[in-house]
């Protein structure tokens, strides 16, 4: 615990949030966060559906617009300037519940495409590194196929290879086992896992209690935009401290 | 209680249930009623089928130079055959037309050149033929450079103004309408407010009154000494109408890509016009496909109305041709080639957009 506060210190935090407030309209999706993720750091959101943490994590590399508070990732504080949102967002991989792969693209072109356009590498080297991420993944020999062709574990795991093309930073992810089969999570955890071990900064939106116990430095809950709780894993699952936890975890452990 | 230990195979379908003969009893003789109807169906074409070819083919006359070789019952297609080098020319000077059969060859050549997969160099076939034959095809067509006699556009005609008109009218109207489409789902207030009024208007007058205010009012506002050739404002006029139409087809096939392409192209750092090049536009674009040829087609046939600004595209001088005296009453015949000549282009365009769909569908819509 010590040694993390004195590293935290030498070092910028990953992503602060301070006093990040959002409406949608007239609701007030998101009030007052408050939230600090150290590099390396890996953080767990959970809580009841509506509660905002999607809406938290998309803040983060603007896919959603925040109105007050104060966003800063690696350093760069985040404005409305598109320059300084792209160079966020090139430095923050995101995944999401339904991959959001792109159809028109074989699997090896989806993850050669940013780093081709956005980081101007060339075809070759841009195919070399796609494949070795591909092989991370363990679906290299899928690489020449369309995303129509895949299951929605392949799909994931090709999503998430396409974001680590771009080496990331921080890696946000949305949901990433929702969508999927009841079969086909194992295979998406044990690379997010894979990935958490390697020390990649981690901020998951899930409801997959087991991977929070597993690799999770942190998890927090959610509720009506706000965080209730925060804690580490081991006392956050045994000894939770609020009420609504409480309740939300006897919900979706309880059967 | 039931335990398989042997999974079945798959096997092929039954024979009763595939080919022609089952498709003919499946679809046209299942019942009494559907074969009688059938048998009525086939009864009607033939009333209908059998004098056209009679009077078209069998009892036509084909050569000819005057109308005293059509002395038979039927079509007389020589009076087609006299006129068909003005039919595809215009009045176009005779010495001269070696200069359109060039750009005739040359165009139907990078086309087919773009359409036949296996050819390579696509894409520098593509800019030449954006890029390099309109320069190649205007220097030949007007003249005035090396050496090459002047034709004025009002000799232009026929087919091949019929061609020039719908070719540059769709290469023009597509780019157009898709940044206009683009506009119209934009943030920003001006561009947006912009591009709605610009469609709105555009699609809410009549092509004709375009041509007319084109040929007519244009004039009247620009300085005297300063004219702008009657083709070109036809062209603009198109241009500008058909862009709008393209736009909101295109718009249509924007909607149609899920919001989640384009956050996962940005959340992978692409700004807006990668978004759009690289992931919107060439999905929706591939979806638009029958929506955009649909465009294309009713824009060729529309090029008929710059006939009431003077102008003889192939109907047109088809229309001129009729009223000649030597030739008076081969209406028939006449509107038949125009017909079918609009038609042959029409249908190939259809035909080649259906391939299109089949080939670039990668099977994600399933």
């Amino acid at each position: 615990m010590n040694e993390q506060a004195t590293r935290a210190g030498a070092e910028t935090p990953m992503v602060e949030m301070r006093g990040v407030n959002k409406w949608y309209g007239d609701f007030h999706v998101l009030r007052d966060i408050d939230l600090t993720v150290r590099r390396g750091e890996r953080i767990v959101i959970c809580g009841p559906s509506g509660s905002g943490k999607s809406t938290l994590i998309r803040c983060i590399n603007h896919l959603e617009e925040h109105q007050e508070g104060e966003i800063v990732v690696g350093g760069v504080p985040l404005t409305q300037d598109v320059k300084r949102i792209e160079q966020i967002r090139r430095s923050v991989g995101m995944v999401f519940q339904h991959f959001n792969l792109f159809p028109h693209l074989t699997v090896l072109e989806n993850c050669c495409l940013s780093p081709m356009w956005v980081q101007k590498k060339s075809r070759r080297e841009a195919e070399a590194q796609a494949m070795q991420y591909l092989e991370r993944v363990q679906i290299a020999e899928q690489a020449r196929k369309y995303p129509g062709q895949l299951s929605g574990g392949q799909q994931q795991r090709v999503a998430i290879a396409r974001s680590l093309c771009m080496h990331p930073d921080v890696m946000l992810f949305d949901e990433p086992t929702s969508a999927l089969d009841p079969e086909m999570i194992k295979e998406v955890l044990d690379v997010m896992i894979e990935l958490a071990r390697e020390g990649m900064t981690m901020l998951c939106v899930t409801h997959e209690m087991g991977f929070a116990k597993t690799v999770a430095d942190r998890v927090i809950f959610m509720d009506q935009g706000q965080i209730i709780e925060e804690n580490a894993p081991e006392p956050f699952f045994n000894a939770p401290q609020s009420e609504r936890t409480r309740l939300f975890l006897s919900q979706i452990l309880g059967h | 209680m039931t335990i398989r230990d042997k999974m079945i195979e798959a096997r092929p379908a039954p024979i009763r249930t595939v080919g022609p003969l089952a498709w003919l009893r499946a679809n046209l003789f299942s019942g009494p009623v559907n074969s009688v109807f059938t048998l009525l169906g086939l009864y009607l074409l033939y009333l209908l089928l059998a004098p056209t070819i009679q009077w078209a083919i069998i009892d036509a006359d084909w050569v000819g130079t005057s109308r005293d070789d059509c002395s038979r019952e039927g079509a007389c297609w020589v009076f087609i055959n006299a006129r068909l080098t003005q039919f595809i020319y215009g009045l176009y000077p005779r010495a001269e037309l070696w200069r359109v059969n060039i750009v005739f060859a040359g165009f139907a050549a990078l086309i087919a050149w773009l359409a036949i997969p296996r050819l390579p160099f696509k894409r520098w076939v593509a800019v030449a033929t954006l890029v390099g034959f309109p320069v190649v095809a205007y220097v030949l067509l007007y003249g005035g450079y090396f050496g090459l006699r002047v034709v004025e556009t009002h000799r232009w005609g026929g087919l091949m103004l019929t061609l020039i008109l719908a070719v540059v009218g769709m290469v023009a109207a597509l780019p157009i309408g898709i940044l206009l489409a683009l506009g119209r789902r934009s943030q920003m207030p001006i561009v947006k407010s912009f591009c709605v009024v610009f469609i709105e208007f555009w699609r809410g007058v009549p092509l004709i009154t375009i041509l007319f205010m084109a040929s007519v009012m244009l004039p009247l506002f620009l300085p005297t000494g300063v004219s702008v050739d009657r083709l070109v404002r036809a062209l603009i006029g198109i241009t500008l109408f058909q862009s709008a139409y393209m736009a909101e087809v295109v718009r249509g096939g924007l909607q149609a890509i899920p919001k989640g392409q384009e956050e996962a192209a940005a959340a992978l750092g692409m700004g807006y016009w990668k978004r759009m090049g690289l992931i919107v536009l060439p999905q929706a674009l591939k979806m638009m496909i029958p929506g955009i040829v649909n465009t294309f087609i009713s824009l060729f046939k529309d090029t008929t109305l710059v006939m009431i600004i003077g102008l003889f595209d192939l109907l047109g001088i088809v229309q001129a041709a009729l009223s000649d005296s030597r030739w008076l009453g081969f209406a028939l015949e006449g509107y038949i080639f125009a017909a079918f000549m609009f038609w042959i282009f029409c249908f190939s365009m259809s035909r080649y957009s259906q391939y299109l769909e089949r080939k670039l569908n990668t099977g994600h819509k399933r």
